[in-house]
């Protein structure tokens, strides 16, 4: 058995780290952002040079000169967050692509192509359609087809950064049988994740990073939800349920929302200091309902009461003016102006409560108004004036709040809130989440993560092929019973 | 075959074919052998610049200089040929130097500035005309050699029509066609050209699976400036006179021929059948509305209109597709 290991010391982002994969072991690496993980993975892949004085050493060889060709050769593959896919080709292509420029081919033999991209198929037992184009297939299918593409090489080690950010539960599940099945042919995995209960599922070993520094690797038995997060953050966090007594006040009710293609026969209460989770599988219709009670896709037919008042949402203003609020999933592309300040990003809901007489706006107010929200949601920022891009996941995920929270609406509502965010800023967003709830703000959270809803809201509703099938009381039920739920549902 | 009938591409022939009917049904004339022969030696010019600007497109990039580069090729080209005499060979070659290095200067400028395509190259446009123009003066040329007149006059086969006149394949469009092989064979069967697809498509996996950017772009922006290189000695054999400024203002006629194509400006997407079928839309628009006697004004309106309905044809299609995509299955 060999041992592949790598040892550096002295990184910038990384202090005197040691780190080894063992041949065929499946190797979480955990941290929260800004830990290094990243760093340390660009490291191995030869992407980034370590400082000196680090050692890198490949069955027991030492390599003083370690760049990304040295680590294709040697079997290590990547496969990034974003996947690194091109979404224009077809799958035959993506995943025979690399292996034919590695082999230094100048012409194109369009059968072998298949014929690789078939072979590394089977590998995982994988059936893809080679000649869709990449961007035609579901994000599940793309992931395979970026894991087809590193088998192409003679691969030992796979590094997966985040794979199952945007994976329901059953893709999830499938992704881990390819591991599974990887290793049972020697191929070691190292496994990037935020979500701990995948860590345990999946892993053998578990290396936790924090600012930088190695707090240390566990065989995963040792380890339980608590431990692991105590030992990443460095704090004691203590997951506590969220209870509401029973109000009376009722800010929103849907009776009867359908519309074709989206979801069907909706109806569901919402009172004033309810936290109401509604969960379920990617394309169970759960955001599209969010975006309907917030204008964008309106509802084919039932109604909508604010307080008691049947009202029209058939646009964002709509719906703005009627105090609510909506913080999308996918906080990058629909909720940030990436190159404007943070600022500017915080302000752009409430500009009209700026304006000063002349229907200018007014710089002190602003200024005020942006310290403000800052403070709140505790925002780490050098200042309101750096672009939002510069910020970590968290920070950004805390201005597209600070964004709607500013616009003081009556009801908030908040589709995967802490989507590819560490458990720390997990807990603070939920903290402040919990904040507003007690203020007596009626609040919708809309995550796929059981554990998430189930510690954070009062209620939970679970939705399948765009119809609600379970309602449940989280003060009288446990995250088992709601998973079963979705589980035979699927 | 369905994924035949709901290409683009498809989209564009009907289009055509819709718009020959009705031409010819105004003007029996529009649809003969000789009408036809006469269009792809004279839409030549724009056919061979519109490779070039695919394969920019389909890279990611944009090039707006390519009507200076084929200018400036023509013009020098045309300068030494009156000078020193040589041969259509020497001729092609001349301007084939003259158009990659000038399409080189573009790829170094991209890349090691990193500045956009759009501005490098309309800075570029800018600099090839204003020294063609400082020094030519502005003169036209108009005494070409004979041999240069003749080779115009070669035709793989010769046809004779009811009133005696000859007409036939000339071998401009002969060249036209072997350089849309070769962009084919590039594009299709070189590593290379899937790179210039997977440029386009995402640059920084391109990267990562261990393509070089750097030659990527110098091989694209030289292609370009090859083309524009010979597309500039096309110009002077149809027209028979250089002029430093006769090609001015063509570039989006080229561009929108491309982009009627099917190719996006966002990089990775365009095929060089949807070029052709694009050339082939501008030229019969053009020839057959003077055919039917509409005013040549209304030329830019309809070449304008086509574009719109076409490219929001194409962008709907994309819309839909998505939005099936996306929809919840009810039970």
């Amino acid at each position: 058995m060999k041992n592949i290991s790598k040892r550096y010391v002295g990184v910038q982002a990384l202090d005197a780290v040691d780190f080894e994969v063992h041949k065929g072991e499946i190797h979480c690496l955990v941290g929260e952002n800004g830990s290094g993980k990243s760093t340390l993975i660009k490291i191995i892949s030869g992407v980034v040079r370590p400082d000196d004085g680090s050692r890198i050493e490949i069955d027991g060889e030492r390599f003083h000169d370690w760049h990304a060709i040295d680590a294709i050769h040697k079997g290590i593959e990547v496969i990034y967050q974003d996947l690194s896919l091109f979404p224009n080709l077809t799958v035959a292509e993506n995943i025979a692509l690399s292996q034919t420029i590695a082999q230094g081919h100048k012409f194109i033999n369009w059968g072998e192509m298949r014929r690789i991209a078939r072979k590394a198929m089977g590998r995982i037992g994988a059936d893809l359609p080679l000649d869709e184009l990449v961007e035609d297939i579901p994000l599940a299918d793309q992931q395979l087809v970026a894991i087809c593409r590193a088998l192409t090489h003679n691969v030992r080690l796979v590094i997966m950064d985040e794979p199952t950010t945007a994976l329901t539960r059953k893709e999830v599940e499938a992704l881990f049988a390819v591991v599974k099945d990887l290793q049972s042919k020697g191929i070691a995995t190292m496994f990037v994740s935020h979500k701990l209960d995948e860590v345990f599922q999946i892993a053998e070993r578990v290396t936790i990073l924090r600012d930088g520094e190695k707090v240390g690797t566990f065989a995963s038995q040792e380890l339980d939800d608590e431990k692991l997060t105590m030992l990443m953050t460095g704090k004691k966090l203590a997951y506590t349920r969220y209870t509401v007594e029973e109000q009376e006040n009722i800010l929103l009710e849907a009776r009867d929302l359908s519309k074709s293609g989206n979801f069907k026969e909706i109806s569901f209460r919402l009172h004033a200091g309810e936290i109401l989770g509604i969960t379920g599988l990617l394309g169970s219709g759960r955001t599209e309902l969010a975006l309907s009670l917030f204008g964008l896709n309106p509802a084919e037919s039932g109604e909508v009461l604010i307080q008691g008042q049947p009202v029209k949402i058939g646009s964002v203003q709509d719906a703005v003016k009627l105090g609510i609020g909506y913080v999308p999933e996918n906080r990058l592309v629909q909720g940030l102006i990436m190159q404007q300040s943070v600022g500017k990003n915080i302000v752009v809901t409430i500009l009209q409560k700026l304006l000063n007489g002349l229907g200018m706006i007014d710089a002190d107010k602003m200024e005020d108004s942006v310290a403000r929200w800052i403070e709140e949601l505790s925002i780490k920022v050098p200042s309101a004036d750096s672009p939002v891009q510069t910020l970590s996941g968290g920070n950004q995920q805390r201005v597209v709040l600070a964004k709607w929270i500013a616009t003081e609406p009556k009801i908030l509502i908040l589709d995967g809130p802490t989507v590819g965010i560490d458990v720390a800023a997990k807990s603070a967003i939920h903290d402040i989440i919990r904040g507003l709830a007690g203020q007596g703000m009626g609040i919708i959270v809309i995550s796929d993560e059981i554990p998430e809803v189930f510690h954070n809201c009062n209620r939970i509703i679970v939705m399948h092929k765009g119809k609600f099938i379970a309602e449940f009381d989280t003060a009288q039920t446990t995250e088992d019973a709601i998973q079963d739920c979705i589980n035979r549902a699927g | 075959m369905k994924r035949l009938l709901a290409s683009y591409e498809t989209f564009v022939f009907l289009v055509i074919v819709l718009l020959c009917i009705i031409i010819t049904w105004v003007n029996p004339n529009f649809l003969t052998l000789e009408n036809l022969f006469d269009l792809l030696k004279s839409y030549s010019f724009v056919g061979i610049l519109a490779i070039g600007v695919l394969f920019v497109l389909i890279s990611g990039g944009i090039d707006i200089s390519f009507t200076a580069v084929a200018t400036v090729a023509m013009y020098v080209m045309a300068v030494i040929i009156v000078r020193y005499g040589g041969n259509m060979l020497t001729a092609f070659l001349i301007a084939s130097v003259i158009g990659i290095i000038l399409g080189m200067v573009n790829a170094v400028i991209i890349y090691f500035f990193n500045i956009h395509s759009i501005i490098t190259t309309i800075a570029t446009l800018n600099i090839y005309y204003g020294l063609l123009t400082v020094f030519s003066g502005g003169k036209w040329i108009y005494a070409l050699p004979t041999w240069f007149r003749e080779f115009t006059e070669i035709r793989v086969f010769t046809l004779t029509n009811a009133n005696g006149i000859e007409y036939g394949l000339s071998i401009i469009t002969v060249i036209w066609f072997a350089l849309l092989a070769l962009a084919w064979l590039i594009l299709r069967y070189t590593m290379i050209g899937r790179g210039i697809y997977a440029m386009g498509g995402n640059p920084t996996s391109a990267r990562r699976v261990g393509f070089d950017v750097l030659r990527l772009q110098l091989f694209v922006y030289s292609f370009m400036g090859w083309m524009a290189g010979i597309a500039g000695v096309i110009l002077a054999l149809l027209v028979q006179t250089v002029a430093p400024n006769s090609i001015v203002g063509k570039e989006l006629d080229v561009l929108a021929a491309v982009i009627l194509g099917g190719a996006s400006l966002t990089g990775g997407v365009g095929s060089l059948w949807g070029t052709m079928l694009g050339v082939a839309l501008i030229a019969i628009m053009g020839n057959g509305l003077t055919m039917m006697r509409v005013p040549a004004f209304w030329y830019n309106v309809f070449i304008g209109l086509t574009i719109v309905i076409s490219v929001s044809a194409n962008a709907y299609r994309h819309k839909r597709k998505k939005k099936r995509a996306i929809a919840v299955e009810i039970e």
